[in-house]
Formats: C-alpha cells, sequence, structure tokens
C-alpha cells in the first residue's frame, strides 16, 4: 500500500526538481540507472556551490567553538570569569589596558577588557556559546510550533484555519522589540520573587519563552500557505483515497513536502534570534553578569570605545561574520533545493 | 475604499484591545507592588495606601483595566485632578501625565524616522534597481556583496564606531542631540544626521537585496517577456512593466519597517541617547512604570496596524488586479 504514495512524492516534489529531479542518473559502475533523492540531489548541487561549502564550514566552526568552548578554554589555559587584569599588576593603567590595541598580546589573543580586567578571547568563545544555545533553542521550538499550526491551519482549514490565521494576525501586529524589552523583566517577575536571585537556567528559558512567542508566525504563514496548495494534489488524493488517517497523510505525504521551506526559513530565523538576543542584552534586559554573553559585550563596549575601541571590534567582527555566512548559507541552501529561482 | 477602512479599523480597534489587555493582565500578574515605585524611600504602609487609592490599585485588576480603557477615550478623574482624553493615566515613577510625555518624546522619534527612511527608501532602492539592470556586472557585484556585508552590521556595532571616529576622533559633528525643527534646523539637521546615516546604511543594505531580488524575480516574469517579444526597449519594460510589479514586496516591508520605527527605533536611540519613544520605553521597562509602558506599547501598536492598512490599501494602487473588497 505505501509505494504509490511514496513514488508520488518523489515524482510531485514541488521544491522545483524538474526533469533534472526525475532524470535517472548513471551510475560509475556498472552503466546501471539509480534513483536518487531529491535530498541527495540537493546535496549534490550544494557540494558544487563553492561560497555555501564555505560559508557552510564557518558557521559550522561557530558552532563548534560553542560546543567546544570548555576545551578551548582548556587549551589556551583562561576562563572568562577570573579578573586578569585586577590580579596581575601593571595589566591594566587607569582601568584601561596598558598595552595598545586593548591589550592584545601573545598571552591575551584579543586583549583584556577595560576596567574589569576580563580574557576577551575567553568571553568571547563563552559568549557565542550561550547565545548560540539560546538561538537554537528558540529556533526549535519555534519551527517546531510553526510546523504544527501552519500545517495544522493549512490542511484542516475552515474554523481551524481562521483561528490560528487569527492569531497570527495578532501577534504580528505586536511591537516585537518593545515586546520583548517590555515582558523579559514581568515574566521573570512571575516566576522569581523580586528578593530572589534569578537562577541563570531560568533567564535563558524567559528569553526563549518571550522571543518563541513572537517569534514563529511568518514561518507558520509560509506553511500554512504551501499546505493549502498541497493539499488539493493528486498524491495526497490518492492517499485519502487508499484509506491513509489525516495524521499519516501530514506525517508521511505533508511534511516531506514542506521541508524545503522549513530548511530555508530555518537559516534565516537563527541569524535574527541571535541578533535579537544581543540587542536585548544591549539594552540591558537580557542575561546578567557574570554569565558571558554575547550581545552584553557590546553593550560594555558602549561604556569603553571612547578610550579602547578594540574591546568593541572582536564581538562586533564576529557578529558580522556569523550573520553573513549564515545568510550566504541560507542562499544557497535555497538555491540547492530550488535551482530554477533566480538568485 | 470606505467599506474596506470601516472594516480594517473595527479589526485594528480589535487587535489593540487584545494587546492592551495582555498587556495589562501580565504587568499585573507580577507580584511587584507599583505603588512601591510612586512612594519612594520612607515608604509607610498608610503612604502605600493612599497611593494605592489614588491610583485606583485597590480595585480588582478587572475593574483597573476597565478605567484605565474607558479613561482613554473619556477622560478620567484622579485626586491630582482630572485628566483630559486620551488619558493614559499619570507615570508611577515621576508623576508626569503619560499621553503628554508621549507627545512630548514622539517628534525625536518622527525626525529620526522619516529622515532615515527617506535616505534608505531611495538609495536602498535604487541601488537595487541599478544591480539588477547590471545583473552580473561589477557594478552589480560590488553592491551585492557590500550589501550583504553591511545588512549584517549591527546598530550597536556600528553606531559607536561612526561616534568614535567623527565626533571624538576627527570632530567634524557633535555629540547627537535632539533639537526641534522649529526651533533651529540647521542644529536640527546636524543633532540627527549620524543617527540617520548610521540607521539607514543598514536599512539601505536590506532594501537594496530585497530590491535586486524582487525585480531579478518580476524579470523573469511572462509579461515582462511578452513586452520584450513585441519589440519594447529594455528600458521601457525595465521601468514600466517589471518595475511597477517588483514594487509590492518593497511596500510591504517599508510599511512594516515604518510602522516599528515611528514606535521607535529602540536600539538606535539607546546608542545615540536620543530622547525619543524607544528611550522612553527602555526606562519605564527598567523602571516597571505599567501607564508608561502601556501608553507606548499602545501607541507603537497603532503605528503598526495604521501602516499595515495603508500598506494593503497601496497594493490596489500598484496591482491594479488588486480588489480591496
Amino acid at each position: 500500500m505505501t509505494s504509490p504514495s511514496q513514488t508520488a512524492v518523489t515524482q510531485t516534489d514541488p521544491s522545483g526538481l524538474g526533469p533534472e529531479g526525475l532524470r535517472k542518473v548513471k551510475d560509475r559502475k556498472g552503466g546501471e540507472l539509480v534513483g536518487r533523492s531529491p535530498g541527495q540531489l540537493m546535496w549534490i548541487r550544494f557540494k558544487r556551490d563553492r561560497t555555501g561549502v564555505i560559508s557552510g564550514c564557518v558557521v559550522l566552526a561557530f558552532f563548534l567553538i560553542g560546543l567546544l568552548a570548555p576545551l578551548i578554554s582548556k587549551l589556551y589555559g583562561k576562563d572568562p570569569y577570573t579578573r586578569y587584569g585586577q590580579i596581575t599588576p601593571g595589566l591594566l593603567v587607569n582601568g584601561y589596558p596598558a598595552q595598545p590595541n586593548g591589550g592584545i598580546s601573545a598571552e591575551f589573543w584579543f586583549g583584556i577588557e577595560p576596567t574589569l580586567g576580563r580574557d576577551v578571547f575567553m568571553q568571547l568563545v563563552y559568549g557565542i556559546r550561550t547565545t548560540l544555545y539560546l538561538s537554537v533553542a528558540i529556533t526549535l521550538v519555534s519551527v517546531l510550533t510553526a510546523i504544527v499550526l501552519g500545517v495544522a491551519a493549512g490542511y484542516f482549514g475552515g474554523r481551524v484555519d481562521y483561528f490560528i490565521g487569527r492569531v497570527i494576525d495578532l501577534l504580528m501586529a505586536f511591537p516585537n522589540q518593545l515586546f520583548f524589552v517590555a515582558f523579559v523583566p514581568v515574566v521573570g517577575a512571575i516566576f522569581v520573587a523580586p528578593e530572589d536571585a534569578m537562577a541563570t537556567w531560568m533567564r535563558c528559558l524567559i528569553l526563549i519563552l518571550v522571543l518563541w512567542f513572537l517569534g514563529w508566525m511568518s514561518l507558520a504563514r509560509l506553511l500554512r500557505g504551501t499546505t493549502l496548495s498541497l493539499r488539493e494534489r493528486e498524491f495526497i488524493d490518492a492517499a485519502k483515497v487508499s484509506g491513509a488517517s489525516p495524521a499519516r497523510i501530514i506525517r508521511r505525504e505533508l511534511l516531506p513536502n514542506v521541508m524545503t521551506p522549513i530548511l530555508v526559513q530555518t537559516t534565516y530565523m537563527l541569524p535574527s534570534f541571535v541578533t535579537s538576543i544581543a540587542g536585548l542584552s544591549f539594552l540591558g534586559v537580557g542575561l546578567v553578569e557574570p554569565t558571558p554573553d554575547w550581545g552584553r559585550m557590546f553593550a560594555n563596549a558602549a561604556d569603553y570605545y571612547r578610550n579602547d575601541i578594540t574591546y568593541l571590534f572582536f564581538p562586533g567582527i564576529a557578529m558580522v561574520l556569523f550573520i553573513v555566512v549564515f545568510n550566504l548559507l541560507g542562499d544557497s541552501v535555497r538555491d540547492a533545493f530550488d535551482p530554477k529561482r533566480a538568485r | 475604499m470606505l467599506r474596506f477602512l470601516f472594516r480594517r479599523s473595527l479589526g485594528a480597534i480589535v487587535i489593540l484591545l487584545i494587546i492592551s489587555a495582555f498587556t495589562f493582565f501580565l504587568f499585573f500578574a507580577a507580584p511587584r507592588d507599583p505603588a512601591l515605585l510612586a512612594c519612594g524611600k520612607n515608604c509607610t504602609p498608610d503612604a502605600i495606601a493612599v497611593i494605592h487609592k489614588n491610583l485606583g490599585l485597590d480595585k480588582p485588576v478587572p475593574v483597573q483595566y476597565w478605567l484605565f480603557m474607558s479613561g482613554i477615550v473619556t477622560g478620567r478623574d484622579f485626586a491630582v485632578g482630572h485628566c483630559p482624553a486620551p488619558c493614559f493615566g499619570y507615570s508611577f515613577a515621576n508623576n508626569d501625565p503619560v499621553w503628554d510625555t508621549i507627545l512630548d518624546r514622539f517628534p525625536t522619534t518622527v525626525s529620526l524616522t522619516i529622515g532615515a527612511a527617506a535616505v534608505f527608501l531611495t538609495a536602498g532602492v535604487g541601488t537595487g534597481m541599478i544591480a539588477a539592470w547590471k545583473q552580473g556586472r561589477l557594478i552589480d557585484k560590488i553592491f551585492s556583496s557590500s550589501s550583504l556585508v553591511l545588512s549584517s552590521m549591527q546598530i550597536y556595532f556600528v553606531g559607536p564606531i561612526v561616534l568614535a571616529l567623527l565626533v571624538y576622533n576627527l570632530g567634524w559633528f557633535g555629540q547627537p542631540k535632539y533639537v526641534p525643527i522649529t526651533d533651529d534646523p540647521v542644529g536640527w539637521f546636524l543633532g540627527l544626521i549620524i543617527p540617520w546615516f548610521v540607521l539607514s546604511l543598514i536599512f539601505t543594505a536590506q532594501y537594496t537585496r530585497m530590491a535586486r531580488s524582487s525585480m531579478i524575480e518580476q524579470l523573469q516574469e511572462d509579461h515582462v517577456r511578452t513586452a520584450r517579444a513585441k519589440g519594447m526597449t529594455s528600458r521601457t519594460v525595465f521601468f514600466r512593466y517589471a518595475w511597477r510589479g517588483s514594487l509590492i514586496p518593497i511596500v510591504t516591508i517599508f510599511g512594516i519597517d515604518l510602522g516599528s520605527l515611528f514606535g521607535g527605533a529602540m536600539i538606535t536611540e539607546y546608542t545615540f541617547a536620543l530622547p525619543g519613544l524607544g528611550t522612553l520605553a527602555v526606562k519605564s521597562v527598567q523602571n516597571t512604570d505599567l501607564p508608561m509602558v502601556m501608553g507606548v506599547m499602545l501607541f507603537a501598536a497603532t503605528f503598526i496596524i495604521l501602516l499595515n492598512i495603508v500598506v494593503d490599501a497601496c497594493y490596489a494602487f500598484i496591482d491594479p488586479r488588486v480588489r480591496l473588497s
């Protein structure tokens, strides 16, 4: 019973594989024809795109830095908390690094932080770690919400669609930056009494919750549209006629076909969450000291830049690089799935 | 058109009501007494009770919400005196009337937004069109790659660099500040030129990317191919046929951007210490100043919704196929 619908999925793939997708490619060994799944074809196309591969590697490097931060710390021999500038005399003069360029030296690769005297390299590495952890978590929950609500709205239509559509409209009208800034402290106050110190994981959870709340709508709307058009296609009818349950149709027939927009949108969503988190920290409502945080480095830099601008460059350039490569990767992923679309 | 406006305005009011209720109740769900803030140091239980009574905090939360919302329409009487409509109450932090404070801060935000929007819309769409016109040529490559990098910049990164360079190092400009245009047009211009530049630098890059891709997409449409096939010059095709179609996504995004900028460009205002709605919002959040936060939130949401309606109405002018009703 499964085979007809399975082949239907491959053949009516909407990701625009076109003739290339259906063409049987010659196998090297026997001259025999082999079929390739859309995923394999996408991977083959992606590998040919040099910009995509390079940016993919840089993105991977960022994630590895985040993941392996403790290892880097061990190899480098410093941690992001110790105030080296304060315990070692001579490193800081009047609160600012004694050596030029923010105190960059063989020992402190990216220099030392003014006033507090912490190691900038370690702060950045651990800051990237916290920010990426948070962004990945927010992206995951947002994508899941978008899939559930978007596909449900598109597939079931009618009242469900109307209701979800109105919720999306409503949330879209929220001034989102203002909402984030206003509600991070409020949600915090609901969960934790004002006199208690808030645990770091709690703070992270609140950030995830608040950013997720306004983060899922655009993808959900997109998925609703895609599902709406897919619902009318023959292979869905075929599955329905063969007696498949809605759950099965959604899981086995619809979801594989909306993977493309999901993947492409995810690569655009993640960097935007990174900048949102950083923006919140910059405005002083994100994570607090001493948790290392990418965005808070900008807030600190705003205090130091008139006397020591070097401190600003490391988090700044790292963030520009991260966003650029992530956008390039997103474009490449989209091109790999959808080679017909112009860039 | 009238029916469209009427229907959309009703929808807008419903959305604003929900947003206000959401904000209001969530704020009161937080176990923090706003009276403590208004009371300041040397607070006695009696003083708190008086403040509770004056601010109407002794009533149940739904009643407070009702009083707050009806105050916007009809005005409200407080112990300190009458607050004319639209009354958003008084700040918990310094007892200023919320509506007056918003009106006081709004010109800064408007100046910042309009100046920057004029620059980034013209420059961004212009460069995007040039890039699409010369697609694949050197100038396109330069525009595309520089806009990719610039659009990935953040205001809290570029702002301090520009300030350090132009203000503190070279001394070409003074500290960014807001002077009302009616007082001193030159001072207004010079005070805002750096914020405009930084804000529009990033937005221009985003609009360049968007205009370019939207234009290229349009150039592959059937009606454009038909126009070419019947022998029109590329210039006519480009400016008369493709250009119009490529405007739709740009108008959409521009409406959204403008709407959110009018509600306060928080990070830009904060970076350059401009006294606009954005800094007001950040400050009131830090002070748990509920009436002020409610005021700014509703004000900002109104602009977003208003601009959305304007955008939808604009579609009908750009694309004759769109019918509003």
